[in-house]
Parts: structure tokens; C-alpha cells; sequence
């Protein structure tokens, strides 16, 4: 197995080996967060992806979709590609990335994810699907999953004393990035946009160069503490509490383990939970209130809703500092239980308030899933492997990915086709998930620590 | 394992570099936070 210190490189690209991104006495842990915002920030736009979907049909015909053009169904594939490989890549390459370090991880992610743009406008110049296909789903999908995964680990280390919030920090950045990215999409289009033109491959050229000169900003700043660092004043539990391990696990051996396949289950479900709502929440807000909530006001629910995926996810997380990630999913699944259950009834009694507030909320539990998940591994396996573990993880999220909207939409399907009316074809959904939420529960309940056998030998830990 | 602390450096340089880049990443952070909560009134009126 090659060791960090193999991993450097000569020539030009030295400066990316990790032995070249130690930090110096005197630098601040505070610079690391932002690093990571700069990623997250940027591969955050992957949600925002829909807002190409119908000028992308229109790049013939212009002002109406021609025979030639792409249709929906064809371009949905595009984001779909896109999550496929930003599971795969996170969790073919976590433990590259632990060896080499979070430097020229985040520079490979900024020319995959950057160039995927590049490579998709000249797809959308050619007018070849298959291109952008190749583009922004396959080389933007892995340059996602490299991002994603890249500063989980050095930001655990940077705060042994609060590494949930500080893992919330980035991932909420994921949470923001579509809240740039679609208001920025749309008003370059308006600017590249002419008679005979709708403007999107100038929009992905920009795009493209601006994510890859954004994130090499977080490469060039972020740094790995030095070998036993730890922050000032700060000093370890002498009693090590019961699901907090000072222990490490090899990330083959984890997946040898019941607990990376509860904490799969836990993922899992808590984001099928979430993502088939949050994919038809704007549908979903007018069907249950006709009359109430127009399509623009739906439209401002949805980014309500990504605002409170976005705190969600540094709230929560940094939640679970102080009581525990055990305890902080137990509330995820236990409220979010509750809150689905009450969402049919806020549509019976027609309470928009109680029902943008329930949604506020269960939303906001979604996106502290995903951030809360890199400290629960940290706590279950150690923090030697939890780079490549967490891109192993995030195998759940393809799959719930699947799941969650697949559910919603054919329930729906289902109940409508039964003569059920559209303001109540979501009740039944809103019970499923519910349950879902339930055995969720119980697999978090199921959590204990990783028998001794699964832990590595202290010399294998400084490899 | 060794507890080999370092203390953060607090001296303006620092302070500067930090500023910097948290306004590199808070600037487009809260435009988007802002359009969204432009969209968002909507959903009140």
C-alpha cells in the first residue's frame, strides 16, 4: 500500500502534494472552512441544474422546442449521470484522496467539475447529447463526489473540538450553492442570449471557468494540521464516551462492520425521506392548497426550503456537538415521524403557515443529515480512514436518490389513477415516509461501538 | 501520540487573510441567501 509519503510528486505539480499543504505555526484552523466553502460552494450547483432543462430544449427552435431538439426526458438524464458518478467517484477514490491529501483532491475536483461545463458547452455547440452526457454527467458527476469527499477529513482534524460544525460549515455550502447558482444561471443567459441564440453554452463556458478559478482559491488555502496537532487549550475526554471511539478502523475493514451498514441505513432513509418531498414540493404545495398558493408562491416555497436545507445542515450538525449524533438522529426520525404525520392535516384544515413551517422544518432535518454523517463516523470509526468511509457512505445517497422520488411520484400516480383527489393523493405518501422514518429509527437506536477485533494496530495508524 | 500544539497566530496578517476569505466565500453566499428570500416573500403575499 503506498503511504503519503509516497504519494508526493515531482515537477511542476509538487506544490499539491500533501506534504506541501502542512500548515505552518501560526496558521489560523479558521482558514480551512472557507477553503472548503469554495468547493461546496461551487459543486452545490449540481441542484440548480434544472433551471438548463428548457432552454436546452429550445437550442433549435429558439422561442419553442423544434423537432430536433432535445427533449425533457433525454436532458433529465444529464443530472442523473451527474449523482450516479458523484457516488461512484466518492466512493472509488476516498482512500486516493486520504493518501494524497485535500490539495489536489480539490484541484482534480475543480478541472473534472469545471471542464465537465467546458466539454458540456461544446456538446451544446454540436448539438450531441452524448457529449454533454460525457461532460457534465460523468466528468462534472466525478468531480462532485472528489469535492464533496475532499475536506470532510481535514476539517475533522482541524477540530477535534467541534467536528460537526465544522463539517457543517462545508456541506452547508453544498446546501447554498444551487441558491447562487440558479439566480446567477438564469441572468447570464438573459446577457448571452440573442434572437437566433438561447445563450447556454456561452453560460456553461463561464461557468466552467469561473467554478474551476473558485475552487482552486480552496485548494491553494487549505492546509493539513501538523503530525499531533491539536488546538490550543484543547485537551481529549479522559473518559472516552461510549459511541465516541479513539480508535481507528481501516476503511476495508468498516465495511466489514454492522455499524457502516446501519449508518448506510440511517442515510439512506433519512434522505428518501427528504428528496422525494424536495423534488416535488412546488407540485405538492399547490395540488394540497388550490387556490391558495400560485405557482410563483410555490416557487418561493422551494427556495424556503433550500434556505432551510442550507442552515439545516450547519444547525444540526453543530447540534450534535453537544448532544451527540446518536441523539440528533434519534430527532430527525422521531420529529420528522411526527411532522409527516401532520402535514395530510395542515392541507385538511388549509394552514399554509403550519405547513410551510412543518416542511421548514423537515427540510432543515434532511440537510443536517447529510452534514451530521461525516462526525458520526468519526465518532464510530476514528478519523484515520473517515475520508474514503464517508465516500463509501455516500453510496446511500445515490440509492435514496432513486428511492425518495421514486416513491412520491408512482404513490401519487397510484392514487390518482384510484379517484383519489389531488389535494389528498399525498397523504398516503406523507404515512410511507413516516414509516420509513420509523426503521430508520430503529437502525440509529441499533447503533453501538465497533467491536475491538476491527480496529488497527497503532503502527498501521501512522503508515 | 505526541501533543504537539501550535498557537494560532493572531497578528493582523492573519486577521487579514482571514477576513479575506471568509468575504470570498460570504459575498456570493449571501446573494443567494437574498434571492431566495426575495422569491420566498411570495409564498406571504
Amino acid at each position: 500500500m503506498a503511504t503519503a509519503a509516497q504519494a508526493d510528486s515531482g515537477g511542476i505539480f509538487h506544490w499539491l502534494d500533501r506534504s506541501h499543504t502542512v500548515a505552518k505555526p501560526g496558521f489560523s484552523r479558521w482558514l480551512v472552512p472557507p477553503a472548503a466553502l469554495c468547493v461546496h460552494l461551487c459543486i452545490g450547483q449540481v441542484y440548480a441544474f434544472s433551471v438548463f432543462n428548457l432552454p436546452m430544449t429550445r437550442l433549435i427552435g429558439i422561442t419553442e422546442s423544434a423537432p430536433d431538439d432535445w427533449k425533457l426526458t433525454e436532458l433529465g438524464w444529464i443530472f442523473s449521470i451527474a449523482i450516479v458518478f458523484l457516488g461512484l467517484a466518492a466512493a472509488l477514490t476516498g482512500t486516493w484522496l486520504d493518501r494524497v491529501g485535500p490539495r489536489k483532491a480539490m484541484f482534480t475536483a475543480a478541472l473534472c467539475f469545471g471542464g465537465g461545463f467546458l466539454i458540456s458547452a461544446l456538446g451544446v455547440h454540436l448539438h450531441q447529447l452524448w457529449i454533454v452526457y460525457l461532460g457534465y454527467g460523468v466528468l462534472g458527476g466525478c468531480g462532485l463526489g472528489l469535492g464533496y469527499i475532499s475536506p470532510v477529513k481535514t476539517l475533522i482534524t482541524w477540530f477535534p473540538d467541534r467536528p460537526g460544525m465544522a463539517t457543517g460549515m462545508a456541506i452547508m455550502g453544498f446546501g447554498g450553492g444551487a441558491m447562487i447558482a440558479s439566480p446567477l444561471s438564469v441572468w447570464l443567459m438573459q446577457q448571452f442570449a440573442t434572437p437566433t441564440h438561447v445563450g447556454v453554452m456561452e453560460t456553461f463556458i463561464v461557468l466552467g471557468l469561473v467554478y474551476i478559478c473558485f475552487m482552486m482559491v480552496g485548494a491553494v488555502i487549505v492546509r493539513v494540521p501538523p503530525k499531533g496537532w491539536a488546538p490550543e487549550g484543547y485537551v481529549a475526554p479522559a473518559q472516552p464516551k461510549k459511541l465516541v471511539t479513539t480508535e481507528h478502523v481501516h476503511v476495508d475493514q468498516a465495511l466489514k462492520t454492522p455499524q457502516f451498514y446501519l449508518l448506510w441505513g440511517v442515510l439512506c432513509l433519512n434522505v428518501t425521506a427528504g428528496i422525494g418531498v424536495l423534488g416535488q414540493a412546488s407540485a405538492m404545495s399547490q395540488e394540497m392548497f388550490p387556490g391558495q398558493i400560485s405557482a410563483a408562491a410555490a416557487a418561493g416555497f422551494v427556495g424556503l426550503l433550500s434556505l432551510f436545507n442550507m442552515v439545516g445542515r450547519f444547525f444540526w450538525a453543530s447540534t450534535s456537538d453537544y448532544i451527540g449524533r446518536r441523539n440528533t438522529y434519534m430527532i430527525f426520525f422521531a420529529l420528522g415521524m411526527v411532522l409527516y404525520a401532520i402535514v395530510p392535516w395542515t392541507g385538511n384544515i388549509g394552514s399554509v403557515a403550519l405547513f410551510v413551517a412543518c416542511y421548514a422544518v423537515i427540510i432543515s432535518m434532511y440537510g443536517g443529515g447529510f452534514a451530521t454523517i461525516p462526525a458520526y463516523l468519526k465518532d464510530i470509526f476514528g478519523t484515520r480512514y473517515v475520508g474514503a468511509i464517508h465516500g463509501r457512505l455516500l453510496t446511500a445517497w445515490s440509492a435514496a436518490g432513486v428511492f425518495g422520488p421514486v416513491l412520491v411520484n408512482y404513490i401519487r400516480e397510484y392514487q390518482i389513477d384510484h379517484g383519489v383527489a389531488k389535494a389528498d393523493a399525498y397523504s398516503v405518501t406523507m404515512y410511507i415516509m413516516a414509516g420509513l422514518l420509523l426503521v430508520g429509527f430503529v437502525l440509529n437506536w441499533l447503533m453501538h461501538p465497533v467491536g475491538e477485533h476491527h480496529h488497527m494496530n497503532p503502527e498501521d495508524v501512522d503508515a | 501520540m505526541t501533543e504537539a500544539k501550535h498557537h494560532e497566530d493572531a497578528s493582523g496578517a492573519n486577521k487579514v487573510k482571514l477576513i479575506l476569505a471568509w468575504t470570498f466565500v460570504g459575498i456570493p453566499l449571501l446573494w443567494g441567501v437574498y434571492n431566495t428570500l426575495a422569491k420566498a416573500v411570495l409564498l406571504f403575499k
